[in-house]
């Protein structure tokens, strides 16, 4: 998602048009990521907080398969399949070592479901592990190699097409890609869909939980033609706006220009004074520790403290929550989007299953919901920009690359420009500046900062922050509630985990006192 | 906890692996360790007895790159890994628990099996300013990088931050960022570099160690021979375009959708020694080169400085024959297209001369 960020900047600094062939091939690549990355989310880093794998080693198989059977057509779903699961993790159990499920909060009061709903659900983490792996080779055929894709250009793309060469882009790599997309689509529709609805029936207090703000933000993404996507947000499958206290009769446009991030809580030094915020061209990253020295328990958060490596992005000096929820809410409110109508019946199909109104998606629960809704519009709609990729390859369109300014040479002695994507976890920026042929200033404004990021120089809360606030916890010890408004966020693990554990145990703590 | 819970074998045939897929994924270990085939049957009796430790996964200054290479493992799967292969005690981005239970974990695995538990660290670990740049429930990565990582059997460094500093280092390394052998004495340290790591080179390694009782032979970069002892460029799909003169000169030109050599759009093969042209990846589909785009060197050490600019072609790379560099190899080219031999090397005229001539046009030098 940097990568596709990152050359978006630097287009938009130099003006160059991306072919529609790359344009295409972008908009593949990152449909696979939602695909695969939503589902992975789901399973493997959120759905532990919702089911209890210790309650599947008591399930009756028999009833399990009666459940599948009752949701989905999925065909592995028989009682054998799940007594097999079964027995298989009461033999891991057995051995007692218990790996990366040790230690959690088994048993917890807050788990609700059935043992034959955890069972069904521990089965569909086991598959989604092998799927996950299976569908994200449409990445190596597009970008070379997952994770950290490797064709992206300033210009366009590096994969070459020629569906007669067997080096490259070709009719026989195209129907792999299409069995590949096919088999992405086929796993959310029969298994992600159908489990997000089951375990969603059993936690329906969730969906007035975990709301924070109300203020959603998307720079929008999946231009479906050729020109800059940074300037023309009418080109883009997924609306570009923003959504105010949760009114969602008012999509509001987005100026980059509105963007500026404070560091009053943050361990970074401004120039012009740690209580300005300043726009991500003029940013400083100047890091200033004043935490305590480790080893330590607690952060000190106190009125002017600084306790965080985030910065605190603010729009309008609003606090914004970007992500699956902030791209549904904004398609469901914008009738010219593209996408509005799939997005739009698939999120009044899921409410009326659940009986609750447009209200519940401002939640938790929500939040989840949104990030398998966006799988399932995205997962339908890449199948047909493979078909429009395929039908410019039979016509001969095999251009990838704009060359134009490729050289350093050709470009003007200073220019700038920002990039704008939607990462699976929410809107990116990268803000660009380049002086005599090198970069002379970069900032990237990324969604776990929008969301994460502490207290701004006015004192409000982020969004991590502001949707805790209220949160009902059964067990101090054992916090499980605070683990599933943070999890609906889709946490950045590599720059932000580690201070959000301090963080959540800190709002713990108020709480008690 | 008992340290002994049957062999990997038993594990992997509970799982319903049948007994032909456990030796079809012996014979797929022997392959990337570039043993003889003979090896299969000694690979498969190593296993079979072989106990499922357990690992630590400490992630510092990290994208989770190398933990997301791990979800694509194949040979065993992921599922197999955690499950039946080793004992994932402790890994922030998968595990179920958090907060102090998390830290339990951990600790309780390093009080429990010091001196036999197997360490990965994904990222570099920050030294700058008493190592405040990373920490995990109060300590600095410093700090616990020493204690882990030195009561452990073995460290092995996953992804070019862990094993040299990777990105974090990059000039100005503002962090002080370095890499763990840099901080680790008296443990084994194996290093993985690439970013990210491929993980049928962590499977690998792995299995070396059941299999031999050793951890297998590195360079003096620490890296396993059997996967860095190869130059990319010698073992490339295109390397007979490097040879024949054939080159990219434009992205999505002629030569690009004929899959050329992209050595002049500055592919760093020639410099890099990594074995992803033989076990390609997400299951052998593609490599970077493979798919059209050059290698940029990222196993290497200080690849960020020492690699860029990523599109300049890298000077004076020995061509083919008697050929001193790709210079004088398109310069051959021309000659033999224009007529004029006597002006160049007899060698390169008769090559060229050799070469298929449905090309559509022929790129002519400008240097």
């Amino acid at each position: 998602m940097h990568a596709v960020c990152s050359v978006r900047a630097v287009e938009n600094a130099l003006g160059i048009e991306v072919p529609l062939n790359a344009v295409i091939i972008r908009n593949l690549i990152e449909a696979a990521q939602y695909i695969q990355d939503h589902p992975v989310h789901f399973y493997h880093l959120h759905a532990l907080d919702w089911v209890d794998i210790v309650s599947a080693l008591s399930a009756d198989p028999a009833a399990t398969s009666e459940l599948a059977q009752s949701i989905s057509d999925w065909p592995k779903s028989s009682t054998n399949y799940f007594s097999a699961v079964q027995a298989k993790v009461k033999a891991f159990v057995e051995t007692g070592q218990l790996g990366p499920f040790a230690n959690a909060y088994w048993g917890h009061p807050a788990y609700k479901l059935p043992p034959e709903a955890n069972l069904m659900a521990v089965a569909h983490y086991l598959e989604a592990l092998d799927w996950q792996r299976e569908v994200i080779r449409i990445h190596a055929v597009l970008g070379s190699k997952n994770p950290h894709l490797q064709t992206y250009l300033v210009g366009g793309m590096a994969l070459a097409i020629d569906r007669d060469s067997p080096s490259v882009l070709n009719a026989e790599r195209i129907a792999l890609l299409k069995k590949l997309f096919a088999m992405g689509l086929e796993f959310v529709e029969q298994v992600y869909i159908p489990d997000l609805l089951a375990v969603a029936s059993f936690y329906k207090e969730w969906a007035s939980l975990g709301t924070g703000h109300g203020n959603y933000m998307t720079y929008g993404d999946f231009p479906l033609g050729v020109g800059d996507p940074s300037l023309h947000p009418e080109l883009l499958f997924l609306p570009r706006g923003a959504i105010l206290n949760k009114d969602l009769s008012t999509v509001h446009p987005v100026d980059q220009s509105k963007i500026a991030e404070y560091a009053a809580h943050s361990w970074y030094e401004y120039s012009r004074g740690n209580g300005t915020s300043l726009h991500p061209w003029e940013g400083e990253t100047q890091p200033n520790y004043t935490g305590p020295q480790p080893p330590y328990e607690f952060l000190n958060t106190g009125e002017g403290d600084k306790y965080s490596w985030l910065k605190s992005p603010r729009y309008e000096d609003n606090p914004m929550e970007v992500g699956p929820l902030a791209r549904m809410l904004m398609a469901y409110a914008s009738p010219d989007a593209p996408s509005h109508a799939s997005v739009k019946e698939k999120v009044d199909a899921v409410l009326a299953h659940l009986g609750v109104g447009p209200e519940a998606l401002f939640s938790t629960l929500g939040r989840t919901a949104a990030r398998g809704i966006e799988t399932w519009v995205i997962a339908e709609v890449a199948m047909g920009w493979l078909d429009q990729l395929t039908a410019n390859m039979k016509t001969g369109d095999v251009r990838v690359h704009n060359g134009e300014s490729w050289e350093p040479s050709t470009w003007p002695a200073q220019a700038q420009g920002f990039g704008m994507t939607e990462a699976p976890r929410g809107a990116l920026g990268h803000w660009v500046q380049i002086e005599d042929g090198r970069i002379k200033h970069y900032q990237c404004v990324v969604p776990s900062t929008w969301n994460a990021g502490p207290r701004d120089g006015n004192g409000q809360r982020g969004p991590y922050e502001a949707a805790l606030v209220g949160t009902p916890i059964a067990d101090p010890e054992q916090p499980l509630e605070i683990l599933r408004t943070v999890h609906s966020f889709d946490p950045c693990m590599a720059c932000a985990a580690h201070i959000l554990d301090a963080e959540g145990q800190e709002i713990v703590s108020i709480k008690i006192q | 906890m008992p340290t002994e819970i049957g062999g990997l074998k038993s594990a992997l045939i509970r799982r319903g692996m049948a007994r032909r897929d456990f030796l079809k994924f012996c014979a797929a270990m022997t392959a990337v360790l570039a043993l003889p085939s003979r090896y299969v049957p000694r690979v498969a009796a190593a296993l079979e007895g072989a106990a499922r430790p357990p690992l630590l996964w400490l992630e510092y200054q990290d994208c989770a790159g190398n933990t997301e290479s791990v979800l694509r493992a194949s040979k065993p799967t992921v599922a197999e890994l955690v499950l039946d292969v080793l004992s994932l005690d402790y890994h922030e981005t998968v595990m179920a628990a958090a907060g102090h239970q998390a830290e339990k974990s951990l600790m309780d695995t390093v009080e429990a099996y010091k001196g036999q538990y197997l360490v990965v660290v994904e990222g570099s670990i920050p030294t700058k300013d008493g190592g405040i740049y990373c920490t995990v429930g109060g300590r600095t990565a410093l700090d616990l990088v020493q204690e882990i990582g030195g009561n452990a059997a073995a460290i092995i460094a996953a992804g070019t931050c862990a094993a040299y500093g990777g990105i974090p280092a990059a000039a100005p390394n503002p962090t002080g960022a370095v890499g763990v052998k840099d901080l680790v004495n008296g443990v084994p340290v194996i290093n993985l570099p690439g970013c990210p790591m491929n993980v049928q080179n962590l499977t690998a390694v792995v299995v070396h160690y059941r299999t031999v009782g050793a951890w297998p032979a590195t360079d003096q970069r620490g890296r396993p021979m059997f996967a860095y002892g190869s130059r990319i460029h010698d073992d490339c799909e295109r390397r007979a375009h490097f040879d024949a003169g054939q080159f990219v000169e434009d992205w999505g030109d002629h030569g690009h959708r004929k899959g050329w050599c992209l050595y002049k759009m500055g592919c760093k093969g020639p410099e890099t020694f990594h074995n992803c042209p033989i076990v390609r990846w997400n299951d052998g589909t593609s490599w970077p080169i493979g798919a059209g785009h050059g290698c940029v060197g990222c196993s290497e050490p200080n690849f960020w400085d020492t690699m860029s600019p990523f599109y300049e072609r890298l000077p004076n790379v020995p061509g083919f024959g008697v050929e001193a560099t790709a210079d004088k190899v398109g310069l051959g080219i021309v000659a033999g297209v224009t007529g004029v031999f006597a002006l160049h090397g007899v060698a390169s005229a008769i090559r060229a001369k050799a070469q298929p001539v449905n090309r559509s046009k022929v790129e002519v030098e400008e240097e």
